[in-house]
C-alpha cells in the first residue's frame, strides 16, 4: 500500500474539463450534454438498423416493403376503385406517405423504447432521451430511402415537381425531424409510468393518419365544409397537416389539375403563395422548436425516477 | 492536489409503490388507491477524492453503496445536492450491459465505447490492444449472444479499462470471471493506481479493499460512518456488521467480545521459526458454542493466513473465557504483522465477535531470504 501511495503522480488534471451532476441540470445543461454524446446516438442509429436486419438477405429493402404495400393499397383503393379523378395520384399519395411514415415509425419504434433497454437504463449513463432519438434517427434513413424512390417515380412517369417550392423542402423536412422526436421522447418517458400508453398512441395516431391529408385531398373534400362555418383552422391545429401539404405542394407541383374522370378542374392543394408557404412554414418550424424544448424539460423531469420504476 | 470528485451533501430518496397501478384504465379506476412511501437511500453524502487516491466504498446489503456509485457515475440523478467530476469517467458498473446480443463483438466495442464517450477513431486506435486483452481472438466478429458469459464479461472489462479514463469505478465486478482473468484484471488495476488514476472500489470484500485502498469510506444505512485510513475503516465495517446481525436476528451473539490479548512472556516479539503461544480473553453474556478464528496479515495488507472457521469450535460459557492459539513455528520473515481474532457463529457465516489488530507481531530474522516467509530450499546441482 505504502509504495503504490507514493506513486508518482503521473496525471495532470487542472485542466481537465469538470462535469457536474446534480438533481435537475438546466434546459441549456441537458442539450449541451445531448449533443456531446451526438456520436453514440449515430452508433446507435447504425446499430439499430444492423440488428433489424441481422441475418436477412435484402437487408434495408424490407423497411421498403411495408410503405410500398400500402401505397399500392390506398392507389388501388383511392385512385382506381373510388376513382378521385386525380391524375398522377401516385404521386400525391407517395409525397404525403413518406412524411407519415416517419412520424409514424418514430412515435410506434420509441413508446417502448426506454422499457425495451431498461438494463442499460439502469447501469450506463448518458442522455435518455438518445434512446428515441436512435428510433427517429433510424426512420430518418427510411425516410431517405424512400424519398429516392419517390424520386425515381417522379422521373418515370415525367411528372415536373414544383422547383420554386424545393426550398421549402428542407425547412419542412426539420419541423418534421422536431415534430417526430419531440412526441417520440415525450412518449418514451411517458410510458414507464404508464404501460398501456402504448396501445393509447396506436389509437391515436390512426385517428391523426385519417385527419390529415394524405389518401385524400382536403381542398377537394371537407374544406368547403369547413369554410363555411368559419372552422378551417380547426384542421390545420394537427402539426401534420400543413407539413404534409408542403411535401405535396413541393413534389406533386400543381394545385389545380383536371379530373380524370369529368374533364373538370379539380382544387387539389390550397392555393397558397409561395410566400404564403414560407410564413406557414416558419411558424410552424418555431412552434415545433419550442415544443421540442418543453419535451425536453419535460423528459427531465420523468427521467428521475426511471430507475424505481424499471 | 486537484479534487477528480468532489460528492457535495447528496441526498437520494425513492418512492417506493406499495400497490402498483401501471395501466391506464387501473389509474383511472382507482385514482387514489396504492399507497407509496418515500425511502432515503442516501442522507447527506458528501466527501472529495484526490487525483491518483484509491478509495474502498464498503457497505453492507441495503447500506446505499451501490446508490452513490450510481449517482457518481450519472446513472441516477440525486435528489438534492451535487457532484463535480474532473476528467473522463469508466464504470465497470454491470459488465457488458451495454451490448447487443444480435450484433458482433466488434460492433459491440464500438458502441460501448461510444457510451462510454470515445469517438469511433478513438475506438480504432485502441481495438486490438482491447481484443488482445479480452482473448476473445477468432470470435470478436461473432454475435455477442453466442458468446459464453465468460467471453462477454472480458470483453466487457477489455472496453471499459482500455478506455484510458481518468476515474475508474469498480462495483464487485472482480468477483467474475475465470481466476487467471481475476489475477489480470486485478494487475491493471494496480497498473492504473501507479499511473495516478484515481479509482473508486466498491466492495464488500474486507480484503480486496485491504490490498488495494488507504483510504475507506463506511456506509451504513445510507448515511456515511466513517471516512479515513482502510485499517480503522475496516474495524469501523465489522462492527456495523455486528450491529445490523444484532438488530435483525436478534441472537445470542449478543455481548460477545474480545477482552485481550496476551502472551505469556508478556511480549510479542519473537524469533523467526520459533513457535508462539496466545491467551485470548473473551466474555461472553451467555453460553455459546461457535468458531473460533484468527488471521495474520502483513503490514501491506495480505492476508498470510486464516484459520478455518469451521474446524475450531468453542463453548463459550457465560463471564470471561480463555482461548489459546498455540503456533509451533511462525516461518515469517523479518516484519510487523497483524494479529484479528474472532468468534463466529457454528455454521461459519456470520461473525459474532472480532477484533482487528488484536495484537502486533515483530518477527526477528536473521537468514537471507526475501519475502514473506522463509521456505529454506535446499538447492543441489545434479
Amino acid at each position: 500500500m505504502s509504495e503504490l501511495a507514493s506513486a508518482i503522480q503521473r496525471r495532470d488534471l487542472s485542466d481537465a474539463p469538470v462535469r457536474t451532476v446534480s438533481a435537475r441540470p438546466s434546459l441549456r445543461g441537458r442539450l449541451a450534454n445531448l449533443w456531446g454524446r451526438r456520436e453514440l446516438l449515430g452508433q446507435l442509429v447504425v446499430s439499430d438498423i444492423r440488428v433489424k436486419y441481422k441475418g436477412s438477405a435484402l437487408g434495408l429493402f424490407w423497411s421498403m416493403l411495408a410503405p410500398a404495400m400500402n401505397l399500392g393499397i390506398y392507389y388501388l383503393v383511392f385512385s382506381v376503385f373510388l376513382k378521385n379523378g386525380v391524375p398522377n395520384f401516385v404521386i400525391y399519395l407517395f409525397s404525403g406517405l413518406i412524411v407519415w411514415n416517419m412520424f409514424f415509425n418514430s412515435v410506434i419504434g420509441s413508446t417502448t423504447v426506454v422499457i425495451a433497454r431498461a438494463g442499460l437504463v439502469k447501469k450506463v449513463s448518458f442522455p435518455r432521451e438518445i434512446l428515441a432519438l436512435s428510433t427517429v434517427g433510424a426512420t430518418v434513413v427510411y425516410f431517405f430511402v424512400q424519398l429516392a424512390v419517390l424520386t425515381v417515380f417522379l422521373v418515370l412517369l415525367g411528372h415536373q415537381p414544383a422547383w420554386s417550392y424545393l426550398p421549402l423542402l428542407p425547412v419542412a423536412f426539420v419541423t418534421l425531424y422536431l415534430l417526430a422526436a419531440g412526441v417520440s421522447v415525450l412518449m418514451s418517458g411517458i410510458t414507464v409510468y404508464m404501460r398501456d400508453m402504448a396501445h393509447l398512441i396506436e389509437v391515436l395516431l390512426q385517428l391523426t393518419f385519417w385527419l390529415t391529408p394524405v389518401v385524400y385531398s382536403y381542398e377537394n373534400t371537407i374544406a368547403p365544409a369547413l369554410a363555411r362555418h368559419g372552422l378551417s383552422w380547426l384542421y390545420f391545429v394537427n402539426p401534420m397537416t400543413p407539413i404534409v401539404m408542403t411535401f405535396q405542394r413541393i413534389f406533386y407541383g400543381a394545385t389545380n389539375v383536371l379530373s380524370t374522370n369529368t374533364g373538370q378542374v379539380l382544387h387539389v392543394l390550397p392555393q397558397w403563395s409561395l410566400a404564403h408557404f414560407w410564413v406557414v412554414n416558419l411558424i410552424l418550424l418555431g412552434i415545433v422548436g419550442i415544443f421540442y424544448l418543453l419535451v425536453e424539460y419535460l423528459f427531465g423531469r420523468l427521467e428521475v425516477n426511471f430507475e424505481s420504476e424499471l | 492536489m486537484v479534487n477528480t470528485i468532489e460528492v457535495q451533501g447528496i441526498f437520494k430518496e425513492f418512492v417506493i409503490h406499495h400497490e402498483r397501478h401501471q395501466s391506464l384504465k387501473e389509474r383511472l379506476l382507482h385514482p387514489g388507491s396504492g399507497t407509496s412511501e418515500k425511502f432515503r437511500a442516501l442522507e447527506n453524502i458528501s466527501f472529495s477524492i484526490a487525483a491518483g487516491e484509491t478509495v474502498g466504498i464498503l457497505g453492507h446489503n441495503g447500506s446505499g453503496k451501490s446508490t452513490l456509485l450510481k449517482t457518481i457515475c450519472g446513472v441516477l440523478a440525486p435528489t438534492t445536492g451535487e457532484i463535480k467530476l474532473r476528467g473522463t469517467l469508466a464504470a465497470l458498473l454491470e459488465l457488458g450491459a451495454g451490448f447487443q446480443p444480435e450484433l458482433s463483438g466488434r460492433e459491440n466495442v464500438y458502441l460501448y465505447g461510444a457510451m462510454l464517450g470515445l469517438k469511433r477513431k478513438e475506438v480504432a486506435a485502441i481495438f486490438d490492444e482491447i481484443v488482445d486483452f479480452s482473448e476473445i481472438g477468432k470470435f470478436i466478429d461473432t454475435q455477442v449472444k453466442f458468446y459464453s458469459s465468460g467471453m462477454y464479461v472480458r470483453l466487457a472489462f477489455a472496453v471499459a479499462v482500455n478506455v484510458d479514463p481518468d476515474i475508474l469505478v469498480v462495483d464487485e465486478v472482480l468477483a467474475v470471471g475465470d481466476e487467471r482473468f481475476r489475477a489480470k484484471c486485478m494487475d491493471r488495476i494496480i497498473r492504473f493506481q501507479r499511473e495516478g488514476r484515481t479509482i473508486l472500489l466498491v466492495t464488500h470484500d474486507a480484503d480486496q479493499v485491504r490490498r488495494l485502498c488507504s483510504r475507506t469510506i463506511v456506509l451504513n444505512r445510507g448515511e456515511l460512518v466513517f471516512d479515513g485510513p482502510t485499517t480503522e475503516g475496516l474495524k469501523v465495517f465489522r462492527e456495523h456488521l455486528h450491529a445490523s446481525e444484532d438488530s435483525t436476528t436478534n441472537s445470542a451473539n449478543e455481548n460477545i467480545e474480545i477482552t485481550s490479548v496476551t502472551t505469556p512472556s508478556g511480549t510479542f516479539d519473537v524469533r523467526s521459526g520459533e513457535g508462539m503461544h496466545f491467551d485470548v480473553a473473551i466474555s461472553s453474556a451467555k453460553a455459546y458454542a461457535g468458531h473460533f478464528v484468527m488471521e495474520l496479515h502483513s503490514r501491506r495488507g495480505e492476508l498470510i493466513s486464516r484459520s478455518d472457521a469451521m474446524t475450531s469450535p468453542v463453548q463459550l460459557k457465560p463471564g470471561s473465557n480463555v482461548v489459546g492459539i498455540d503456533i509451533a513455528a511462525l516461518p515469517l520473515l523479518d516484519g510487523v504483522y497483524d494479529l484479528n481474532v474472532g468468534i463466529v457463529d457454528e455454521i461459519g457465516q456470520n461473525v459474532l465477535a472480532w477484533s482487528e489488530k488484536a495484537a502486533t507481531i515483530e518477527v526477528a530474522y536473521d537468514g537471507r531470504e526475501q519475502g514473506i516467509i522463509e521456505i529454506a530450499p535446499s538447492i543441489t546441482q545434479l
